[in-house]
């Protein structure tokens, strides 16, 4: 009998033992996984490399779509004539977001026209799906948009439409408007993408 | 000569398990007598493995994972290097081969029910390679740093920054940066070269083990097991691996070979479809071309993504994208638990399966072409119809399954 018992206590021990020893290895585990983890996060060199850009603009006429690289991701600068402006109040049956409800723009582009100048438009050409860059399509009812088409954005990857404020057509798969950047004019001509205060310029 | 040898086997045998192992799984494994030409295509998924293992090795002698270099680098493997051309369109057209063999094996197993009691684990681990295999055909796809390559994976890792809430994080702790750059590339590059080959080797190594457990089904779903010869204790309905199948897979490599071969010599690009032609483009990161489309073997699943164009039941239709995406992979693991009929091959199997499977391989087929167009309306309501066909065949299986009618299933192989 002193013998089962003496194996019983034993095996509680044991049982403890083990639980105890499983644990403190677990927590070593995590603890060299942690640098290791870490290291795969963006780098020093990766974050630093955000700053802002100084877009001359003064060459962009009416209709014409400008590419600026910020972070990597292209930006676009369109300036919009009067037709294309007066459009977009025709569009916002057919839109999602018509008012930029969501938070895809800073507070001074949350307008009509999605812009701080109504004509200037300032947005990421980065589909809000999954990550493509749409078409500048500015002809008006092709044969593959359809006859109600006034110009605007297709995505080839995946089939989204913005209009051209960026806001999305209902019943495609991107959920919501272009992004807007925080973005400010230096001078009338001089455009900053990447900030909205001064003094990053 | 022959006594030496003998002598040497005899050493090492009582120091490794050497002739015990090639019984067990060559000489003495038996495997039912009735296999067809379904059965080739896991033996010729090992062979493009071995292929893609040895190319890839010498590829990376002359590649470079740096984002400012690794188009030029494929380039100069392509034109600089002796036989670089041979060896690089040796392990693309690998690629897009070994898709080729696993869904026939794929099929296969669905056809004659290979999934059934007692295979679930060995399918289990099957879909365990078949998801490797995706990881690293989508890692090797970035590593030219081309057109498709940047854009393919630029939709691939959006669909990582959708996930609520840990989405944007998870997305810059895999890519090493803000947005996909050399830091992404470098990093695939390791994966592609060296944790998934690891992974999806020993993954192999475990599903031929789990296979020589339970034993190879067969187009009759016979359970050669049960019927075993009383004195020698082997199974009736069976014989030896080795040689038989061996050699039976030998004239299976023959003829992949040919095929094989012609097509690197031939049609190395399988016109856009193996090498898509704006990968011959460098990754430009501000356009994005009038035309993408993944590689033949992702274009089904790609198909589905994009068929979801409603917002449903608080998520919106992107996250749903991703969702049916996913699911329709994943959803093949199901299967052993999905089938409820009494016998397990196609051949006792009643009408509504074979209505089923067909309609499930035709919708497949429908979905991948759709998959390299561009999204009309049309298209998306075509792909929308069968993206529900596609999941019906699985969704439904229960129920079909058990109400069809049968045949009665063979204990034995006929004579």
């Amino acid at each position: 009998m002193a013998d089962i018992e003496k194996k019983q206590e034993m095996n509680g021990r044991r049982r403890f033992l083990i639980a105890a020893t499983s644990i403190a290895g677990g927590i070593a585990g995590v603890a060299v996984a942690t640098p290791f983890m870490m290291s795969m996060m963006p780098s020093e060199r990766a974050k630093a490399a955000g700053a802002p850009v100084e877009v001359d603009i003064s060459k962009v006429e009416p209709g014409m779509l400008l590419l600026v690289e910020w972070r990597g991701k292209v930006v676009w600068v369109l300036n919009r004539t009067p037709e294309m402006l007066a459009d977009l109040k025709k569009l916002d049956s057919q839109v999602s977001d018509p008012k930029s409800e969501k938070d895809q723009q800073p507070k001074y582009a949350q307008n009509e026209t999605r812009s701080i100048k109504p004509a200037i438009l300032v947005v990421e050409g980065v589909c809000t799906h999954l990550g493509c860059s749409p078409v500048y399509r500015k002809d008006i009812a092709p044969a593959d948009l359809g006859a109600d088409w006034l110009g605007g954005f297709f995505c080839p990857c995946h089939g989204s439409k913005f209009d051209l404020a960026g806001r999305v057509y209902k019943s495609v798969p991107a959920p919501t408007n272009l992004v807007v950047p925080p973005h400010l004019y230096l001078s009338d001509t001089t455009l900053l993408i990447g900030s909205d205060r001064k003094e990053s310029a | 000569m022959s006594k030496r040898l003998a002598s040497l086997v005899d050493w090492i045998d009582a120091r490794f398990p050497l002739t015990s192992n090639w019984k067990a799984h060559l000489t003495e494994y038996y495997a039912p007598k009735n296999f067809n030409f379904w059965y080739y295509f896991g033996s010729l998924a090992m062979l493009v493995l071995v292929n893609q293992l040895l190319t890839g090795i010498f590829l990376t002698m002359n590649y470079k994972p740096d984002a400012s270099m690794a188009f030029a680098s494929v380039e100069y493997i392509m034109r600089d290097v002796d036989f670089g051309w041979l060896i690089r369109y040796m392990h693309s057209t690998g690629a897009s081969m070994f898709f080729v063999v696993v869904y026939l094996h794929m099929f296969r197993g669905m056809m004659y029910g290979s999934y059934r009691k007692p295979r679930e684990l060995l399918w289990l681990i099957g879909m365990g390679i078949f998801f490797m295999l995706m990881m690293l055909a989508f890692t090797g796809y970035i590593l030219p740093w081309g057109q498709m390559s940047y854009w393919g994976a630029q939709v691939i890792v959006s669909m990582i920054g959708a996930i609520p809430v840990i989405g944007e994080t998870l997305s810059n702790w895999l890519l090493g940066d803000f947005m996909l750059s050399d830091a992404a590339l470098n990093r695939f590059f390791a994966y592609h070269v060296v944790t998934l080959p690891v992974l999806l080797v020993t993954l192999v190594v475990v599903h031929i083990l789990a296979l020589h457990e339970v034993g190879s089904s067969n187009p009759d779903g016979i359970e050669i097991k049960k019927y075993k010869d009383p004195v020698t204790h082997i199974p009736v309905d069976g014989i030896p691996f080795h040689p038989y199948y061996t050699v039976k897979d030998i004239f299976g490599v023959i003829v992949f070979l040919i095929v094989f071969c012609a097509i690197i010599f031939f049609a190395p690009e399988m016109g856009g479809y193996f090498l898509e032609y704006n990968n011959f483009v460098p990754a430009n990161t501000l356009q994005t071309p009038d035309h993408i489309a993944p590689v033949w073997y992702f274009t089904p699943y790609y198909s589905m993504l994009r068929a979801v164009t409603i917002n449903f039941l608080w998520i919106d239709a992107k996250l749903w994208g991703i969702v049916l995406m996913g699911g329709s992979v994943a959803i093949f693991a199901l299967l052993p638990w999905l089938d409820r009929s009494p016998v397990k091959s196609i051949r006792y199997k009643g009408p509504i399966f074979k209505f089923a499977l067909t309609l499930f391989v035709i919708s497949v087929f429908v979905l991948g072409y759709l998959g390299t167009k561009s999204p009309t309306p049309l298209f998306t309501t075509l792909a929308q119809i069968f993206t529900v066909i596609y999941f019906a065949f699985f969704i439904l299986m229960p129920w079909y399954s058990k109400i069809d009618k049968t045949k009665p299933e063979p204990t034995r192989v006929k004579e």
